[in-house]
């Protein structure tokens, strides 16, 4: 135990005297926190619309004041001539632009139906989408209350309500996801790092003529990793409560017992590419092609899984990250208990295992 | 005493698929004694050593290292062996005491003894102005010095050196010659590899490796006169082209 505990000691000094490393460890993930939180986001938010107005009567008006009353619109153009459509969006900073016919409102009357066109900047097609749906949302809107009075056949009113993230906020999908991406980077990428690191310098061989066991050497150099990368989820947590609002539905004890369980599968994970990797830039390298990409694009963090193609959907079965950002969104936005995660949790225990006896394979192959 | 074996090999071998690195070796050495491990590039004297610290296992043949087998018993080996490796391995980014105190915890020495040892190695060396600094800032000689010591701070019965004196300057390779001197008077078995043929006359006995084989075990004096030639340089040309 006393050995151990100056292995620890040793494996601290070496992260709190190398700058890099230190970045990485603290620097990093209040900087992506930050960042994922305030610049990205999916949402609609004054928006610059332009409008076409080619009848300029009572209806178009209240229709075009509906628009501009919302958050998420800003009318800043009034174009007169369908060839300066073209012109505008080209501009680049109008986004859509709504078209209203000729004789709008008198052909509701006399017809009981007019039209408009919306024509939105697809070079963002989500982006688009959401104008669409939005500006067709207050359309909807205003219809229901102009035909409040009259009786109508049958009509469909649905009801919708978003349920977990009412709000649609996006931070509360980057949230998991960087927490996701942070304990991997710290727990995987620096343990094999550092682990090559012993071996670039030769000090690997000195600890294992010692009388050191291999897994004391291992466990030695983890540790310190664990610890700080419960520290590392503790501040996203705290960060994500205090500055963006975000709410913990379910309990946090199982909230951090999940994250130690990550932590562990991508220590493993760690292990194995450093039993792979010979120099510490080889175990950066494939840390972050190899574990960096498929987390940020195949683990349903930004892009959903379910609109994937088939191979690529099988394959992410096989990327952790997929499983904890399940568990975590799962604790965190609809407060889920382990009765509805343990399928998850099973699956990430049965990763780590395998990376464990992976790894000792690997490593007895080396020794013969 | 001076008869107790602590290190015998026989017909020890390593193969890694068709190619058979260590060919069947035979060798003993005496308690006390500083023994040359010679061969050139790709000789097989890294593997011979490996199977000997206990870090791989050898394909066939017998070995024992401070009276422990080398197949079963590699744990007890390592309690009894120091090693200093070619490349310096030391933490450059640990002082020096920091540095000892680590390299004393992983042999499980007490701190009191650490402390000790410490003061002793810091007054030997003469390291009492710069025992807080970073290893990394010493000078090589100074760390190759510190790393030998480091190598004997449990007080092993055999100490192994891979190519110790690599890239060094002559005085600071005398000086480290000193160093080994004065271990095995204190009783410690020095197997040392090296390739400085100047290094081989320090030696008592010397073995020569030649693609996997000892091709020569003897004292540096017996093999110069049983090749005829002045330098253990020339007894080492003549095996080489011998092969050829």
């Amino acid at each position: 135990m006393k050995r151990f505990i100056g292995f620890v000691k040793k494996e601290f000094y070496h992260i709190f005297r190398d700058k890099r490393s230190l970045f990485i460890l603290f620097g990093m993930p209040i900087a992506q926190i930050l960042l994922f939180g305030f610049a990205i986001t999916n949402e609609i938010n004054n928006v610059d619309i332009a409008v076409l107005d080619h009848s300029k009567d009572a209806t178009t008006e209240e229709i075009i004041n509906k628009i501009s009353a919302s958050k998420y619109f800003t009318i800043t153009q009034f174009i007169s001539h369908e060839d300066n459509i073209e012109t505008a969006f080209k501009k680049g900073k109008i986004k859509a632009v709504i078209n209203f016919e000729k004789d709008f409102s008198k052909n509701l009357i006399k017809e009981r139906k007019a039209s408009l066109q919306i024509l939105t900047d697809a070079t963002d097609p989500n982006t688009a989408n959401s104008i669409t749906n939005y500006i067709n949302a207050i359309l909807q809107n205003y219809q229901q209350a102009e035909n409040k009075d009259i009786e109508v056949a049958y009509q469909i009113i649905p009801q919708t309500r978003m349920v977990y993230n009412p709000e649609l906020k996006s931070v509360f999908m980057f949230v998991p996801g960087v927490m996701t991406i942070i304990l991997m980077l710290v727990s995987a990428m620096m343990t094999s790092i550092s682990i090559t690191r012993e071996k670039e310098l030769g000090t690997m061989e000195i600890l294992l003529v010692s009388p050191l066991k291999p897994f004391q050497v291992i466990i030695g150099k983890v540790v310190p990793y664990i610890f700080l990368s419960v520290v590392n989820a503790m501040v996203i947590v705290l960060l994500s409560i205090t500055i963006f609002k975000m709410p913990i539905q379910g309990s946090l004890f199982l909230l951090g017992a999940e994250s130690v369980l990550f932590i562990i599968t991508s220590l493993a994970l760690g292990i194995l590419i450093s039993t792979i990797a010979q120099t510490q830039q080889a175990a950066m390298m494939i840390s972050l092609m190899g574990l960096m990409l498929p987390v940020i694009l195949l683990s349903g963090f930004i892009f959903p899984i379910t609109s994937m193609p088939i191979p690529l959907q099988v394959i992410s079965n096989i990327i952790p990250a997929k499983w904890f950002i399940i568990i975590i969104k799962g604790i965190m936005l609809k407060g889920v208990g382990i009765s509805y995660l343990w399928k998850e949790s099973l699956i990430l225990i049965a990763m780590t295992l395998f990376f464990i006896s992976l790894s000792i394979k690997k490593y007895k192959i080396r020794l013969e | 005493m001076k008869t107790e074996n602590v290190i015998e090999a026989k017909a020890l071998t390593k193969k890694f698929g068709d190619f058979t690195a260590v060919n069947k070796i035979s060798f003993e050495i005496k308690k006390g004694e500083i023994f040359g491990f010679l061969g050139a590039n790709g000789a097989g004297k890294t593997t011979a050593m490996k199977m000997l610290i206990g870090i791989s296992k050898p394909t066939s043949g017998q070995a024992n290292v401070a009276g422990f087998d080398v197949y079963t018993q590699t744990e007890n080996i390592k309690k009894n062996i120091g090693y200093m490796s070619q490349k310096f391995a030391l933490y450059d980014d640990l002082t020096v005491r920091e540095n000892i105190t680590f390299f004393g915890g992983i042999y499980g020495l007490s701190r009191k003894r650490i402390k000790e040892k410490t003061q002793q190695l810091v007054s030997e060396l003469g390291l009492e102005e710069i025992k807080h600094q970073l290893v990394g800032s010493l000078p090589l000689g100074w760390k190759q010095k510190l790393s030998f010591s480091v190598s004997l701070l449990h007080e092993p019965r055999i100490v192994f050196l891979d190519e110790p004196t690599g890239g060094v300057d002559p005085i600071t390779r005398r000086q480290f010659w000193e160093m080994i001197y004065k271990a095995a008077d204190r009783g410690t078995t020095i197997f040392v590899t090296t390739h400085y043929m100047d290094e081989a006359e320090y030696c008592d006995r010397v073995s020569i490796m030649v693609e996997g084989k000892i091709e020569a075990l003897d004292t540096p004096k017996e093999l110069k006169k049983q090749f005829k030639v002045d330098s253990m340089n020339d007894v080492f040309l003549r095996l080489a082209r011998n092969i050829e």
